[in-house]
């Protein structure tokens, strides 16, 4: 720690950090452009100035960029100077002298930086007065709205989208006042990450195009804490309302999990919430029409008393991405016995693999956002850009890991972007890529190895071997597999950091076991590896952690036994396995009754659907892939007909005295009787202060107290304003009546401050600039890995992938767009996402004679473009996974093609 | 008196390697070789070798900052600066076609004596004639074994290379010059780090203006204290001297640093064209201060000038006489800045064109009186440190310099709502 | 496509430096040397060649003044238009060649001869007004010369 002064007091800091980070995590106001705490600082936009004086008899000191600017002990500056208050002035009336000045119409208005920069500097007067320079707009894809005459040209989205995220069909062009930020032509952009773009951007030139079509401003949104549905990792997101909406998704900063970033599925992907799909008053198949038909509520429950009037034998399905309180709730109404995970057994079984590696340790288990830390990473087997897109953006981050030793060696500050690059040149972490399929990470691997995944693992095993003899031996190699597997163990041996990465998306269950015999003889070495395993869903963990019995298992037990109804919930089944096992299951039963929020095919099946609430309907609790469990909050009330999962199930529990039940209403008795039946889970009732939660008596608003239009937004409907609903989940309310300081982390429904209305806000909520939210990151491990543990290597060694002559083994292939079941709703994924294809190696191709083949699948034959890459290994064929055009088929499996 | 730089070069001729060796060239290098790479370094600090791009840093002393130990980084860089975009400067033209291998020898004792393994020489686009001058040098010093590998038996490799710019003044800006070499945008780097220790792809570099390295070679074959002797003042060594504008002889003239303004106007530059009176003029080129009348007595060496509170600078002066429009000057100079701006920093990009609009109004007859005010305010905002490099300071020397000494003309202009200097 | 000769004289200079891609200024210059200008298409080609994305090669294209992105004449006329040119006249010289080119700066001709540009400083201030047609500096301009002038480039 250092003492440094400023404007006269004292203050004691740790000079880890460069001066404007230091002054504003002080809590003391500066404003800025052009650095990101992500980003580091390069000094262009000159709007951090401040005096610093050289000794105590400098009295006038000179203009520094804080940005750029050391901490030092004893060091002696002013924020306040009344020169350096002009000179920031003066900067910002130069950003605005070609702005548009076009606030009224845009986007950004009232949560702009640029906005809360120009109050705060004190440019007022426009004394400008000549023609500003215009620039034409691109189309930049579905995602992002380009307007680049409010561009002040901080630089911060070429940086973010180059040198963060990896994308490569972005840049600044020309120069002087003319500087032009774009693409090379008008297109899509490729970048993965592409929408974070409209929160880095200080102003509006880039915006989110799917806020756009139904565009409210931040104060009239009706905001809620939620948590992504959209893949494992569980980022933390901020969902917005208005008239029943969901009109955006911004990212909610965790400090351990996805820091200040989401990806474009997790942004973009929420428009099945608005869908014209959506169920929102439950169906009764009629008898007579054979359709389903809306009923009333008491229908719902007169449907139950009659299956219950015989104390009846139900069979529950649930779902990896419905919260644990739903599952459980299913789980209490049909007895853990008659209770399945909706998932396919070679899903389940991976993520319960998993689950133990995890747990089994002796590797540690990082947090998404310290997988940026690792100075090694080795991957094995897969696509995370796909499967697990933030990880990717995280990693990209861990390959400067190793490279920033040189800087930090010449002294050279870690914040220093601009000198941090140019010392890094094209050196990168050691990291090594191990996948069937091309990934996005190709471009910054040591080496990458494409091969079947039984083959990956055969290698991933040698290197365990390598590292410690007595892991078990992987025979016939060939030699340069040999050598690879050396610069991979000794890559992992000389690291500071080795991490490794591997998840079930290759259904591929000794993928899993090498990751975990790599880490256990690392740990034999004297090393403290990191082992970070995604899986499918959002809660595929938080399912297998209630219940271990899979789909499969399920139709056996519904074929074999004599139930009387079953119930499935937020569960598309044709999504899960294939369609002749799926129509089996249904025609067992003449009670199929479905809690879902969109038709699907499963719902085709029910004769009783009951409307539940999507992600921003309701309540509940997720554990990501690391073993996390973190609470999402319901964003408005849709009215009387939708409800939780868990509420329905708990209404039609408590109304039949089930189970001993008796108290089952609120969130809270939900997670408490969660936590009595699995004290594993005993962290969910920590996650977050409970219902009663007040702070000085009051709740904690959703909206914010510039929220207008209350009392005449349904005014066209009903002149009386009526009550707003109460919410007796959680301890905020639907509306801006509450406590309307800093609520507690895990309530954190927008970033604002005084002076700060743009999501720059975040630094005031934060401990430190870039570190923890105050009060700590929500969110807690309900499991750790046990680091002492002497758990035994895995001694299956599969054998080497053999190409067969007339069949191909058939592994599916993820799509960030389109293999999603939910996200695809919105139309600018479903347009971005791939039409049915089937990949095959290039010289394979070679032996089909046209651009289309028949693929024999599950008996039945489809016809598929066929896509080649050269690198895909031979005798293999990859399948797009869960678009919707294509049914779900068993994977992996061998199929027959021909054409 | 010496002029060691130019001494030998004739009007429209080229020094071939043996003209240059019948006088003696490269016998500094074959000294040099014998020294110690510290020994060279010292022998130039000794030799008070001050830089002759623009800003007059102790050439010996940059020299030194370069990590040449056995674990310092490699390849170790040479770069000489020969982008020379600054309006009314032409003196590196001169050396290159006149003379190249004396840059030659001077680079390769300089990479001697930061022990650099790869030079470059970075030659403004539209010198075309030196570039075929230096790529011939090149060649037959090759061809000589003077450069590539073991240079003279000694041990020491050095190759060296020519790039040729695309236009774009700021690449004259030694880190924006690396990142053009490097390929890229030609913004400017934060410094610190230096490029001495960090430059060119990350490694240690020097960027030397070519004119600096030019007079290496003639401190190394006759020692500092001649080097020293050669000049009226403190710094070393000779400087080329420069006059454009309407004078009777405009030109380039070696003379030894210290001599009078005076001496250089009317002696060598033959005064005013008839008719004409003087001014004022920038003295190093065009991002300098004004100089009046009053200063025509100060001695031409970097503490003189900076006394007279402008800069020696490039050395070469742009002269205004009484019939040419100040206004219109400083326009046109802003014009070029602005242009010139890179578009990395604010204050540039957005106060240079501002002032260019100012001043066009002014000059067109347009003018408020406010108008001086902002111009006022906006040589402070994009004062020296306020910006990211010093492009955006050096546009505003001659701007403001010229609002204190030839304030009347900007305010005749706003009254009479016209140019009074045009017809 | 690029043509072989293209291909050597950028790879050639791409020797000259740790990674290949700090030639694409030079490339750039190589192609405008036989083309004229950089075509949309060049661009392409050239971030192929040299494993960039068009979007990098034009970044620093479009950042460079004396890279052409736009077809330009047969010959350009780069008239120097900075203060030492400027005091000794440049202003008459360019009102000549608009008014005998029949274009005004950043066109061309109608006969695809001549493209005008103005540039900053050419380094010949002692010979100003200065101009460079093509590889070719001429100095000391006045009306009469540059009658002369063009006429060479008939
Ligand atoms: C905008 C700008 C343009 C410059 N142009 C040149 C130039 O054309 N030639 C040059 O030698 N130095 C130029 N300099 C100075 C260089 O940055 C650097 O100081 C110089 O090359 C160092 O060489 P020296 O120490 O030998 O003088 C320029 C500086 C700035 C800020
Ligand atoms: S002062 Fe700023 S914008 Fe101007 S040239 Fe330097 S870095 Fe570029
Ligand atoms: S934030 Fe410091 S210069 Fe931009």
């Amino acid at each position: 720690m250092v003492k440094i002064t400023i404007d006269g007091n004292v203050y004691e800091v740790d000079p880890k950090d460069n001066l404007l980070q230091t002054i504003l995590s002080l809590g003391l106001d500066l404003p800025y452009f052009c650095w990101h705490p992500a980003l580091g600082s390069v000094g262009s936009c000159r709007q951090c100035a401040v005096k610093k004086y050289s000794g105590e008899d400098d009295q006038k000191g000179r203009i520094v960029m804080a940005c750029m600017e050391p901490v030092v002990d004893g060091m002696r500056i002013s924020v306040n100077d009344p020169e350096v208050k002009d000179f920031r002035a003066n900067i910002i009336e130069l950003l605005m002298t070609n702005h548009p000045h076009d606030c009224p119409v845009c986007d950004e208005g009232g949560e702009c930086h640029l906005q809360d920069v120009t109050l705060m500097s004190g440019h007022n007067y426009r004394q400008f007065d000549f023609n500003k320079r215009t620039h034409n707009n691109q189309y930049l894809g579905p995602f992002i709205n380009h307007e680049m005459n409010r561009c002040i040209q901080c630089y911060r989205c070429v940086r973010f989208y180059r040198e963060y995220a990896g994308g490569r069909d972005f840049n600044v062009f020309s120069s002087r006042n003319r500087v032009f930020f774009g693409r090379y032509e008008d297109g899509v952009l490729e970048n993965e990450f592409s929408g974070n773009l409209a929160e880095v951007c200080p102003t509006g030139v880039f915006t989110d195009k799917t806020y756009k079509q139904h565009f409210t401003r931040k104060w009239d949104l009706t905001t809620a804490p939620s948590i992504c549905h959209n893949c494992s990792l569980g980022c933390n997101i901020i969902a917005g309302e208005r008239y029943g909406t969901i009109r955006r998704i911004a990212s909610r900063y965790n400090g351990k999990v996805n820091g200040y970033f989401i990806c474009d599925r997790g942004r973009f992907g929420y428009e099945y919430v608005n869908s014209d799909q959506r169920i929102r008053e439950p169906l009764r198949r009629g008898q007579a029409s054979g359709r389903l038909e809306p009923v009333d509520r008491e229908t719902v429950f007169n449907y139950f008393k009659k299956i219950f009037d015989k104390k009846p034998r139900l069979l529950g399905i649930g779902s990896p991405k419905a919260s644990l309180e739903s599952n459980h709730a299913l789980q209490m109404l049909v007895g853990k016995e008659n209770f399945f995970a909706g998932v396919s057994a070679v899903e389940h079984q991976l993520t319960l693999k998993a689950i133990q590696i995890l747990k089994e340790g002796p590797a540690e288990v990082p947090s998404l956002r310290e997988t940026e830390k690792a100075d090694t990473v080795l991957i094995l087997g897969e696509d995370v850009t796909n499967t697990a897109p933030m990880l990717a953006l995280s990693l990209r981050q861990a390959s400067r890991q190793k490279p920033m030793e040189l800087p930090i060696k010449m002294n050279v500050p870690t914040w220093h972007e601009m000198a941090v690059l140019e010392l890094m040149q094209d050196e990168r972490s050691p990291f090594f890529v191990l996948t069937p399929t091309e990934t996005k990470l190709d471009d910054i691997a040591t080496a990458v190895y494409r091969n079947a995944p039984d083959n990956i693992a055969r290698l991933a095993h040698a290197v365990a071997h390598y590292i410690d003899s007595a892991a078990p031996e992987v025979e016939n190699l060939s030699e340069e597999e040999t050598e690879l597997v050396k610069q991979i163990a000794e890559n992992l041996l000389s690291s500071k950091q080795p991490l490794i990465v591997s998840g079930t998306s290759c259904l591929n269950e000794s993928l899993l076991e090498a990751a975990a015999n790599i880490t256990r003889a690392l740990k034999k070495r004297q090393k403290s590896p990191w082992i970070f395993l995604t899986v499918p869903e959002a809660n595929s963990v938080g399912l297998a952690l209630l219940d271990e019995k899979d789909l499969n298992q399920a139709i056996e037990k519904a074929l074999s036994d004599s139930y009387d109804a079953l119930i499935i919930l937020e569960n598309d089944l044709y999504r899960r396995i294939e369609e002749d096992k799926a129509n089996k299951l249904f025609d067992a039963f003449e009670h199929v009754i479905v809690l879902h929020y969109l038709h699907n095919s499963t719902t085709d099946k029910a004769n009783l659907v009951v409307p539940v609430g999507p992600f921003s309907e309701s309540d509940g609790t997720l554990v990501n892939n690391e073993g996390r469990a973190q609470r999402f909050y319901q964003v408005f009330y849709p009215g009387d007909s939708v409800k939780e999962s868990w509420r329905w199930l708990g209404q039609i529990i408590t109304g039949h005295g089930l189970n001993g039940r008796s108290e089952l209403s609120k969130l809270d008795d939900f997670i408490e009787a969660l936590v009595r039946d699995f004290p594993e889970l005993k962290a969910v009732k920590d996650l977050a202060p409970n219902a009663d939660f007040r702070i000085a008596g009051q709740k904690i608003p959703r909206q914010s107290h510039r929220y207008s239009g209350r009392t005449s937004m349904n005014a066209n409907v009903n002149v009386s304003e009526p009550k707003p609903p109460e919410d007796e989940d959680s301890p905020m309310s639907f509306t801006m009546e509450g406590y309307q300081g800093m609520p507690p982390s895990p309530f954190i429904s927008r970033f604002w401050y005084p002076g700060w209305n743009s999501v720059q806000a975040v630094n005031k909520f934060q401990i430190e600039v870039g570190g923890a939210l105050r009060g700590g990151d929500p969110g807690l491990r309900v499991f750790e890995p046990q680091t002492d543990s002497d758990a035994p290597y895995y001694t299956r060694i599969p054998e080497a992938f053999k190409p067969q002559k007339d069949q191909w083994f058939a592994i599916p292939v993820f799509h960030i767009f389109g293999s999603d079941e939910l996200s695809i709703y919105t139309p600018g994924v479903a347009e971005l996402a791939p039409k049915p294809y089937l990949l095959l190696n290039q010289k394979d191709a070679e032996s089909f004679s046209g651009e289309k083949v028949n693929v024999l699948l599950d008996g039945k034959q489809i016809e598929l473009t066929v896509k080649t890459s050269s690198s895909f290994p031979s005798g293999m064929v990859g399948i797009p996974f869960g678009l919707p055009e294509m049914k779900i088929f068993k994977f992996p499996n061998w199929v027959k093609i021909s054409g | 008196m010496e002029r060691p730089l130019t001494q030998h070069i004739r009007p429209g001729e080229t020094l071939t390697i043996t003209d240059y060796q019948k006088h003696g060239g490269y016998e500094g290098l074959k000294a040099a070789l014998k020294m110690s790479p510290k020994e060279v370094q010292d022998t130039v600090k000794r030799a008070h070798l001050r830089g002759r791009g623009g800003a007059g840093f102790p050439t010996g002393l940059k020299w030194s900052f370069v990590p040449i130990g056995d674990d310092a980084p490699r390849p170790r860089y040479l770069i000489a600066n020969g982008d020379e975009m600054e309006p009314g400067t032409f003196k590196d033209r001169l050396l290159v076609e006149g003379n190249p291998h004396q840059l030659i020898e001077g680079m390769i004792i300089s990479a001697y004596a930061i022990q650099a393994e790869i030079g470059y020489v970075f030659l403004r686009w539209a010198y075309k004639k030196g570039e075929k001058i230096i790529q011939k040098a090149l060649a037959e010093a090759y061809e000589a074994g003077l450069l590539g590998k073991n240079i003279l038996g000694s041990g020491f490799d050095f190759d060296l290379y020519l790039h040729t710019s695309a236009g774009r003044y700021i690449c004259g800006e030694e880190t924006a010059l690396l990142n053009s070499l490097e390929g890229k945008r030609a913004n400017p780097r934060a410094k610190p780090p230096f490029p001495q220790t960090s430059g060119l792809f990350g490694k240690p570099t020097i960027v030397n203006n070519i004119e600096t390295l030019c007079n290496v070679p003639h401190i190394l074959r006759n020692g500092a204290d001649w080097y020293k002797k050669i000049s009226l003042s403190e710094d070393g060594g000779t400087k080329i001297f420069g006059v454009s504008g309407k004078v009777k002889k405009p030109g380039l003239w070696e003379l030894p640093l210290g001599v009078t303004l005076k001496e250089v106007l009317e002696e060598y530059a033959g005064g005013m064209q008839d008719g004409l009176k003087f001014r004022g003029l920038l003295p190093g080129g065009a991002s300098t201060d004004f100089l009046t009348e009053e200063h025509l007595d100060i001695k031409l060496d970097y503490a003189g000038v900076e006394k007279a509170g402008s800069r020696l600078g490039t050395g070469t002066m742009i002269v205004l006489d009484d019939k040419t429009c100040v206004v219109g000057m400083v326009l046109n100079l802003e014009h070029f800045f602005a242009q010139e701006s890179c578009g990395w920093c604010t204050p540039c990009r957005e106060g240079l064109p501002w002032s260019e609009k100012i001043l066009a109004r002014i000059e067109n007859g347009q003018g408020k009186m406010q108008d001086l005010e902002i111009l006022e305010g906006l040589t402070k905002t994009l004062g020296p440190g306020n910006t990211f490099c010093a492009l955006a300071p050096g546009a505003m020397e001659p701007l403001q310099s010229a609002l204190k000494y030839f304030r009347e003309d900007f305010e005749r202009h706003i009254k009479e709502q016209r140019c009074p200097r045009r017809s | 496509m690029l043509s072989d000769k293209e291909r050597t004289e950028i790879e050639e200079h791409s020797r000259h430096y740790p990674r290949k891609q700090a030639a694409v200024i030079e490339a750039l210059k190589v192609v405008q040397s036989h083309r004229g200008y950089v075509s949309d298409e060049n661009v392409k080609d050239i971030a192929e060649f040299l494993e960039m994305t068009p979007d990098e090669v034009d970044s620093v294209a479009t950042f460079y003044n004396l890279i052409f992105r736009k077809p330009v004449g047969e010959h350009v006329i780069l008239l120097c238009d900075s203060v030492s040119c400027w005091i000794m006249g440049y202003e008459t010289i360019m009102d000549h060649l608009r008014a005998k080119l029949k274009i005004e700066p950043g066109q061309t001709t109608e006969d695809g001869k001549f493209t005008l540009l103005t540039i900053p400083c050419l380094g010949a201030c002692d010979r100003a007004p200065a101009m460079m047609i093509d590889n070719d500096l001429h100095g000391n301009l006045t009306v009469q010369k540059i009658d002369e002038i063009l006429k060479k480039y008939k």
